[in-house]
This record gives C-alpha cells, sequence and structure tokens, in this order.
C-alpha cells in the first residue's frame, strides 16, 4: 500500500556508492597487498619491515623535518593571521587572498621556481637546507588560514571583556587569544605535519639522496615493485594520520576540520 | 600612545610584507626569466618570446598541457555534479547513514596523497577493468575532488530557507524538477567555488595521477620528470608564466562574479 | 498521469457535488523518534470553512498539517482530500497549496516568477478525443503565456500588489513578501489552501492587517483555509471553527464563541482568553459547591458529590452587593477600557474584570450568574503506567524502584498496571529526597489546590495535585508511599496485546 516516495536523502546514493567503491574498497586492496608476500600468502614480514634500522632511521628524520616545518610554519603564520585579522592594521581581503594564492599554483611549478632561484641566482645546492624552505614554501598557507580563519571570527567582546576585567595586554594573549585559537592551531599543525612526512616530491626535487623521506621509502618500494612491501609502508603512514586526526578531533572538540575550502 | 600605536602598525605590516615578498620572489624571478632565452635564470640575454614559441611549438608541453586541462575539466565538472546533489542528499541524512558519509569524505580529505595513489593503483590493476590513463585519472581526481564540492556547497545549503523545497512541491513541482529549479539556483555560488577548487586540485596534483597515469602525461608528471634533470628546459619557464595566468584569471573571474553577486543583493 | 487527472477541474466538480467534507483526517498518529506528535487524530473539515488549528507550540498542529500538505507521511491512519484517499500521495499531487510562516519565496525568481511557478506546472482540460480505436480521451494542455500573465496579475490585486511583477522578493518588506506568497498559492486554484502561522513574522499593527484581509480573501475567494497559529485571539477572530490541540490530542472543537464561553476542559479554558479555573463538586443536578459556597449552574448529569473543574471568565464575575462570596481587592490594572482586579476569597483569588475600578485593600462580594459557570469533567485523576516488578516489593517506574505492598500475588518479573491517584504523589524540594529526580512541566491553579504537569527523565509524564505552587522548570524529587501505589497483574494475552 505505502508507495516508495521519493525522499531527498536519495540524492546522497550516488556518492555512497561511488565512495564505497572507490574509496574504501581501495584501502582494503591496499590492506590486503599489505598483508600478504608476493606469492599471496598470510604475513606480517611487510610490517616487520617499517622497524628494520634503515626505515627507522628515515621515519625519524622525516618526523625531524616534518616537526621543523610544523614549527616554522606555526611561528610565521600565528602572528601573520593575528595581524591580517586585525582590522586595526589590515583591511583588505586581497591581501589575504594574496597569500592563499600560492596554494592554487601547482606545488611542482613553485619547486621548480624556488630550486631555480636557490641554484642559479643564491648559488646553494640542494640539501635539507633548501628541502625545509621548500616544505615551508609549500606548506605554509596551510596553517595560515585556519589560524586566520579563527582569529576573523573570534567574538571581540571576548577580548574587551578581558581588558575590561583588568587583565593586561600580554595577559589577555596568552590567558584568552590563545586558548580561543587552539583549533585553528590544531589544524594547522595536523596539514603541515603528516603531508610533510608523507611527501616525496619535495625531496626528490630539492634535496639530495640522504634527505629522503618517509613518502619517498613508499615511492621507492613502488619504483622497484615491491608492492606488498610500500602497500604495509603506506597503510603504515595510514594508521599515523587516523592517530593524529583522533588525537586532534579529541583536543579540540571536533572543531579542527582540513579546512583548505575556506578560500572563496 | 598615538606614536606608539602607529610604530606597532609599521612593525606589523612590515612584517606582513616580506613574508608576502618571500613567498612571491622565487615565482616573480620565474615570470621575468621566461621573457629571455637564456638557459639558466640570473643570465638575462635580452628580452625576447623565443620561449614562449618553442613552448607553443614543442609537441610534449602542449600535450602535456591539453591532457591536464582535459582531466581537470571533466574531473571539476563531474565532481561539481556528484558532490551538489550528495551535499543535498546528506544535508537530509541522519544517523548511520550520515556518518558514514561524513567519514568517507573526511578520510578522502586527510588521507595522504600517496597513500592514494597506491590504493588507487592497486584497485585499478586488481578489477583490470580500466586501462591506466584518461579513465582512471578521471575517476581518481573526480573522487578526490567530490568531498570540497561538499564542504563548499554545504554551507549554502543550511543557509536555505528550510520550506523552499516543498514550496516547490507544493505548487505542484515533482521532486527532481523542484531540485533542478529551486534548490540548484540557490546553490551555483557554492557551486562554482567547488568546481574552482576541483579543477585547480585536479590541475595540482602530481602524486595521485603518478601512480595511475599510465602513459598519459600531466603538466605534473611531466614537470616532475624535467626538473628532476639537471640543464632544465627553459621552456619550462614560459609555461608556468602560462599556467599562473591562467589561475590569476580563474580566481579574478570568481571574485568578481562573487562581487558582483554580492552588490547585486546588498543594493537590494 | 494522476497528476494530470488530478489537477482536472471537471473531476473537481464532480467531487464537490459527492461530498460536502474536503478534509478528512481518520485516525491519524505520527510518531517522530519514538515521541508520538500527533495522536490517533480524527478531523473533518467542511468545503468552504475556515478552520484554525489551535495550541500552543509542539503540540502537533503544524505536523498535522504538514501531513494533510503530504510534506510528512502519517505513521498510521489515513488522510481524505475530496474523499480521494491522500495519505501517501506526494505533495506536488494533491491539488493543495501551503502558505508557509517564513514565505519561502523563491530567491532566484521575482514576483511574477514567483506567482507563475506553479501554474507552469499545471495541467487543464482543454479537450476530448476519439482515438483511432474510439476510445474518447481526456487532453490536457498547459496555461499558454498569456493566461499565465493574466492570472498573476489578477492574483496580485487580490493581494494589493498590483504593478510589482517586475520587483525582485528579496527587495520587499515582510508584509509584501507574505502578500506574494498567498499570491503565489491562491493562483493555482487549490480547493484547499493551507497557512502554517502565515503572520508569525509580522509585526502586530501589519499582523492586524493582514487577518483582516485573509479573512476577506477567505469569503472573495471561497476556498478553504486550514489556518495554523498559538495566537488564540487570531483564532477566534478568524475562524469559523477552531480546533484546540495539546499534546497531539484535539481537545475541543468548535465555533469561536463555543470554544471561548464552553470550554471543554480546564486546559482549553486556560489557553483561550484569562479565565478562572477552580476546583469544585457536583453537590447535585444544576448545584456546584467551591470556595465554600453553593451555586447554581445549567449543567446535569454528573455523579453526585463527583469533582469536577469549573471556568468562570473575568468579566462574567460580578461586584455586586448581593454576591455570595466575599473577597478582598489585592490588585488593581487598569487596561485601557477596563479594570482588571485580583480578589482573594476564601480558598481562590479571582481574576475580574470590571468597568468600575475598585480600590485595593477593599473588601468586595463577588455575585456569578449560573450561566457564567462552565462545569467541565476532570480529565484524568490517575496516572497509569504498564511496568514489572523489579522485585518481589518493588516496581521498577521511569527509571526508579518503587517500594509496594505485595499481598503475595506477585512476583518478580510480573508485568502490572499500575495506578496512583494525582493527590498521592508527593514532590520533594531537594531531588535527592525523592526517588526519581523529575521536572516541573506546569502548574495550573484549581482554586484550593495546584494540578501539577512534571516529566521524568525517561520523558513520561505524571500529573498530581499539591498545595504547593512549584516553579516550572524546576527540578525535584518524587516520591509515593507503597501503600499508595495500586497494581494490577496484566495476563498473558494482555501482555501480547499491549507489545
Amino acid at each position: 500500500m505505502k508507495r516508495l516516495t521519493f525522499n531527498r536523502k536519495l540524492f546522497a546514493l550516488p556518492y555512497g556508492v561511488l565512495s564505497a567503491l572507490f574509496v574504501i574498497v581501495p584501502l582494503l586492496v591496499l590492506l590486503y597487498f599489505a598483508f600478504v608476500d608476493g606469492d599471496g600468502k598470510f604475513t606480517f614480514e611487510n610490517f616487520a619491515d617499517i622497524f628494520s634500522k634503515g626505515t627507522i632511521k628515515v621515519l625519524f628524520y622525516s618526523f625531524g623535518v616534518a616537526l621543523l616545518t610544523t614549527v616554522i610554519c606555526l611561528v610565521i603564520a600565528y602572528p601573520l593571521a593575528m595581524i591580517l585579522a586585525n582590522s586595526r592594521f589590515n583591511k583588505s581581503a586581497l591581501l589575504v587572498m594574496m597569500f592563499i594564492l600560492p596554494m592554487w599554483i601547482n606545488s611542482l611549478l613553485r619547486m621548480y621556481a624556488l630550486k631555480n632561484l636557490f641554484i642559479e641566482l643564491l648559488q646553494i645546492d640542494t640539501g635539507f637546507f633548501m628541502v625545509l624552505c621548500g616544505m615551508v614554501y609549500d606548506f605554509f598557507p596551510f596553517m595560515l588560514l585556519p589560524i586566520y580563519t579563527i582569529f576573523v571570527s573570534m567574538d571581540k567582546s571576548l577580548i574587551e571583556a578581558s581588558y575590561d576585567l583588568g587583565a593586561s595586554p600580554i595577559k589577555t594573549f596568552f590567558r584568552v587569544k590563545v586558548p580561543l585559537s587552539m583549533p585553528g592551531v590544531i589544524s594547522g599543525i595536523i596539514m603541515v605535519f603528516m603531508p610533510t612526512v608523507s611527501t616525496f616530491a619535495i625531496s626528490d626535487i630539492l634535496g639530495k639522496p640522504e634527505n629522503i623521506m618517509f613518502g619517498n621509502l613508499i615511492n621507492y618500494w613502488f619504483t622497484k615493485n615491491h608492492w606488498n612491501l610500500g602497500s604495509a609502508y603506506a597503510f603504515f603512514l595510514l594508521i599515523l594520520i587516523g592517530i593524529t586526526m583522533i588525537i586532534s578531533s579529541k583536543l579540540t572538540g571536533g572543531k579542527a576540520k582540513a579546512t583548505t575550502g575556506g578560500i572563496l | 600612545m598615538i606614536r606608539h600605536e602607529k610604530l606597532k602598525k609599521v612593525i606589523a605590516l612590515t612584517f606582513v610584507y616580506i613574508t608576502l615578498i618571500l613567498m612571491y620572489v622565487p615565482i616573480i624571478i620565474l615570470i621575468i626569466y621566461s621573457f629571455t632565452e637564456s638557459r639558466t635564470i640570473g643570465n638575462w640575454t635580452g628580452f625576447s618570446v623565443q620561449l614562449y614559441i618553442n613552448m607553443f611549438e614543442d609537441p610534449e608541453i602542449m600535450g602535456a598541457l591539453t591532457n591536464s586541462v582535459i582531466i581537470a575539466l571533466a574531473s571539476s565538472l563531474l565532481a561539481t555534479a556528484i558532490g551538489t546533489f550528495s551535499a543535498v542528499g546528506i544535508y537530509h541524512l541522519r544517523k548511520a547513514p550520515k556518518v558514514y558519509m561524513d567519514t568517507v569524505s573526511q578520510i578522502t580529505m586527510v588521507n595522504a596523497d600517496i597513500v592514494t595513489g597506491i590504493a588507487f593503483m592497486l584497485f585499478f590493476l586488481i578489477i583490470k577493468v580500466i586501462p591506466d590513463g584518461f579513465g582512471t585519472l578521471i575517476i581518481a581526481h573526480t573522487i578526490i575532488c567530490i568531498p570540497y564540492v561538499i564542504m563548499s556547497v554545504t554551507p549554502r545549503l543550511t543557509q536555505l530557507n528550510p520550506n523552499l523545497y516543498e514550496a516547490g512541491l507544493d505548487l505542484g513541482s515533482p521532486p527532481i524538477k523542484t531540485m533542478l529549479t529551486v534548490i540548484l539556483p540557490q546553490l551555483i555560488p557554492g557551486m562554482i567555488a567547488g568546481f574552482a577548487l576541483s579543477f585547480t586540485l585536479s590541475l595540482d596534483d602530481f602524486v595521485i595521477t603518478k601512480f595511475i597515469n599510465g602513459d598519459v602525461d600531466t603538466i605534473s608528471t611531466y614537470l616532475y620528470t624535467k626538473i628532476k634533470v639537471k640543464g632544465v628546459q627553459p621552456e619550462l619557464r614560459a609555461m608556468s608564466t602560462v599556467i599562473l595566468l591562467a589561475i590569476m584569471l580563474i580566481l579574478v573571474f570568481i571574485n568578481v562574479y562573487n562581487k558582483i553577486k554580492k552588490n547585486k543583493t546588498t543594493s537590494r | 498521469m494522476n497528476e494530470q487527472k488530478h489537477n482536472n477541474p471537471n473531476e473537481q466538480k464532480s467531487l464537490h457535488e459527492k461530498t460536502d467534507k474536503i478534509i478528512e483526517v481518520v485516525g491519524v498518529t505520527k510518531v517522530f523518534d519514538d515521541v508520538t506528535v500527533v495522536d490517533d487524530m480524527n478531523l473533518s473539515i467542511k468545503r468552504g470553512e475556515f478552520v484554525t488549528l489551535l495550541g500552543p507550540s509542539g503540540c502537533g498542529k503544524t505536523t498535522l498539517l504538514r501531513m494533510i500538505a503530504g510534506f510528512e507521511t502519517p505513521t498510521s491512519g489515513k488522510i481524505f482530500i475530496g474523499s480521494k484517499d491522500v495519505t501517501y500521495i506526494p505533495p506536488h499531487k494533491r491539488g493543495i497549496n501551503t502558505v508557509f510562516q517564513k514565505y519561502a519565496l523563491f530567491p532566484h525568481l521575482n514576483v511574477f516568477g514567483n506567482i507563475a511557478y506553479g501554474l507552469k506546472n499545471k495541467r487543464i482540460f482543454d479537450k476530448t478525443i476519439t482515438d483511432k480505436k474510439g476510445v474518447e480521451k481526456d487532453v490536457y494542455r498547459k496555461f499558454s503565456k498569456k493566461e499565465i500573465e493574466e492570472k498573476v496579475k489578477r492574483a496580485l490585486k487580490v493581494v494589493g500588489l498590483e504593478g510589482y511583477e517586475h520587483r525582485d522578493v528579496n527587495s520587499l518588506s515582510g508584509g509584501q513578501q507574505q502578500r506574494v506568497a498567498i499570491a503565489r498559492a491562491i493562483v493555482c486554484e487549490p480547493k484547499v489552501l493551507l497557512l502554517d502561522e502565515p503572520l508569525g513574522a509580522l509585526d502586530l499593527k501589519m499582523r492586524k492587517e493582514m487577518q483582516l484581509e485573509l479573512k476577506a480573501m477567505h469569503k472573495n475567494l471561497g476556498i478553504t483555509f486550514v489556518y495554523v497559529t498559538h495566537d488564540q485571539e487570531e483564532a477566534l477572530t478568524m475562524s469559523d471553527r477552531v480546533v484546540v490541540m495539546n499534546d497531539g490530542v484535539i481537545q475541543q472543537v468548535g465555533v469561536p464563541k463555543k470554544i471561548y464561553d464552553e470550554p471543554s476542559n480546564a486546559f482549553v479554558a486556560s489557553f483561550i482568553g484569562e479565565s478562572n479555573i477552580l476546583s469544585g463538586t457536583m453537590i447535585a443536578d444544576y448545584n456546584v459547591s467551591f470556595c465554600g459556597e453553593k451555586f447554581r449552574c445549567l449543567d446535569k448529569g454528573f455523579e453526585k458529590n463527583e469533582k469536577v473543574d469549573l471556568v468562570i471568565r473575568p468579566e462574567d464575575i460580578e461586584i455586586s452587593e448581593q454576591g455570595q462570596l466575599e473577597g478582598k481587592v489585592i490588585d488593581v490594572v487598569f487596561k485601557g477600557t477596563f479594570y482588571q482586579m485580583e480578589i482573594a476569597t476564601e480558598g481562590y483569588e479571582f481574576t475580574v474584570q470590571s468597568t468600575v475600578g475598585r480600590k485595593a485593600g477593599e473588601t468586595v462580594r463577588l455575585a456569578i450568574a449560573p450561566n457564567s459557570i462552565h462545569i467541565m469533567k476532570k480529565l484524568r485523576t490517575t496516572n497509569t503506567f504498564v511496568t514489572v516488578l523489579d522485585s518481589d516489593t518493588s516496581i521498577e517506574l521511569c527509571g526508579g524502584s518503587f517500594e509496594i505492598i505485595n499481598d503475595g500475588s506477585l512476583v518478580k518479573g510480573d508485568r502490572v498496571k499500575v495506578t496512583i491517584p494525582f493527590d498521592k504523589i508527593e514532590l520533594t524540594d531537594d531531588e535527592s529526597d525523592g526517588i526519581i529526580g523529575v521536572n516541573v512541566a506546569q502548574t495550573l491553579y484549581k482554586g484550593s489546590y495546584y494540578q501539577v504537569q512534571i516529566y521524568t527523565d525517561t520523558d513520561e509524564d505524571f500529573y498530581l495535585d499539591t498545595d504547593i505552587d512549584w516553579d516550572i522548570d524546576d527540578r525535584v524529587g518524587l516520591k509515593i508511599k507503597p501503600e499508595d501505589i495500586i497494581l494490577q497483574k496484566l495476563e498473558e494475552e494482555n501482555e501480547e496485546a499491549d507489545v
């Protein structure tokens, strides 16, 4: 008797199916490859390899570079975001736009430009320093944007209330502004730290062989056709990303999210 | 007191502009040196557009450019269509299905490109239906872009009058028609933002593309192979400038469009 | 196909002749996430009537309207429009139109585009042709551009917005937008026009104006209006018939005067206008006692000494030397055309309206005529629940365990029907003094006591009578003496029936 009536929820169905097929299934395939050896037999060997001495060294090196990149980005982006969001200093949306613009330019192009500048003009050779500069250059907007967004949307009356209650500007900064901006800072950190660990193009182009990141290792196994090993490495990376996401959502109560979309 | 305030402003703005200059120096130098013929940057051999002529005559560069544009256009159009409808659907979903959809799009957005790329590569390898190339690239780029379209469209949905859709039905318009004639026109700004985001995302992507491109070269894969080699082709400078200009144009267009839209609504 | 048939004006006409009822709601229940919003509702609306669904927010009036419009499907029950079962027919095939609370005008279309939207979807009967096989077939067509233009023009004239065709809807004032919304709906010539608090977003002056205009439109157009509002004054001034709802249940249906003069229960009395609601006792037919005095009344048929609720409107109480009740004026407020006084008598504080004001502190006598006393049966006097024994000497009730007196016939796990009289429930100031914590939902002064409605954390409602005026939304404790819990064991068959 009851007719099947059309429901707007059904519009989500195509993506529901597509995402199951092209997001979930590929990850399951990856999982499968990570747990078998070349002959298709179940094994933990691939994961054990991650904890070999050479790989651990690369992993820690990657964390080090990522940490350094994140800190540099944060140290520049935080005051910058505060200034850009403060109407006393900046009233133009164009200026903010200028900072975001490079995000829209092919990252390899920017790396190419950077490499040209360093090698041809500044006579600096490829290596750790250039890799670090490349990382900061590439990921900086991802740190700036969430912090800027949170400062712009911050309730000014909270800051005024703090002054009203007799707190000095410095006290207000540490007791009110910093805690309120934490969700933005955490999203920024997420969007810089893990992508730095997993990238391989930047270190490939701007670094020497000793400057390889964890992402390079994954790429390496695949270029050498060690798919199972590469899959295990990739899966390990996925778990790390998952953990950072969970920690960050716990820290911010789910407020930190990927915010690349807030550009327009 | 006023002087103190002024000093603060000067320091702050100096900081802002220094950062900005640092960000743009490499790009600007690249653009400047695209107008000279020298093989290396720093060696100005006089104004010339020879690099541009070479570039437009280079079948490899032009091929990569066309491929990139075709893939970006196809996948961002698909992503905008699917993403917009999904956003409407997800907005009305509750409980488990909503959690699933949110999680899946979140995974897509936060996952490292290299993991996504490898997963796609292995997946396409196993199903063996689609040979690596345009097909796999368009599928993968579409899937990657859909969450960004959803993210751009959803805020518009939350601002809509909740009875708008019902008003359409109430006036005798069937559901799909109501979607197209009533709801969709309200979402256009979000769709344009989502489309632009998808387009650049696709154009920008290197890592995922690298694993599934077969023998199709895009700008990114072409650049990658060329940059790694010492003694770079100077034509790349011209190509970079062209791409930069194209992206600038798109962004200016979107911003002007938004401004006009805004003025139209505020002047009412 | 269905849609075409539906909009055929000829068929519409034949339906007109068939029945006098345009809308029939039969046993409709709507449950959202375990909450029953509309409960087994029956209602029929006559052709051409102006019916108002009136009730506080959350009473289910809007849900009922949305089910008639087709935006919600009833959990059970049926809805008929013009004797056709439309329960599962989607809204776009129902041939009725809605005016939404916040207008819901299409922002991307101008005034003309908005009003023409519905017309463009319509198919009208064109002619009957005979096909090759000799079967007669009705042919339908769209409105022509000219027809649409004319109809829009006419609709704009009806709502007083001539010449507004090309205006942007976003540039219009709230009142003008509302008019466009009305024009958009009536231009489709619906059988029924549903209006969901259409004036709620307008300011007072505009609202008064629109009330009159809507009433005039209803008269001129001859369309059935179903109007939803929480404003009792609006309901009483505009409607032919008012349906008062509360908690998803119809409390009373009647013409405005009857609803006002003879509210059928305490809820209706308190919701419609100011009134004195008190508790009394029927001594005999036509005789009631309250505040320690006996009064003549017009009601009969109650049991002897039955407790009843009674309503006396403030303007029906006369201050007169011959009055039976003595009282002291506590408070006087001049309300423009009359004085409103609070007068305390033995046992009740009456609200009295009179053109003659008295001074606070003065002692007066109150006279109440027999036809001013409206007697109502008490809605309920006991709370009943179905639950199980969680031990041999206690029952589980609303998240707490209540001690009971067990005569030995019950054992743990038995299902029982629990009855607790209103006056046997005790509230405690401190939540921890009670067996369970509850929230006060509303209180109603009944003369000598307060009737309090509370809800538990498990979302069950209790009613109880108490001497204390508890604050609404207060968190309090609830306890019941074991000897006051009346138990009745449920048999197996019963149990299955309940499940």
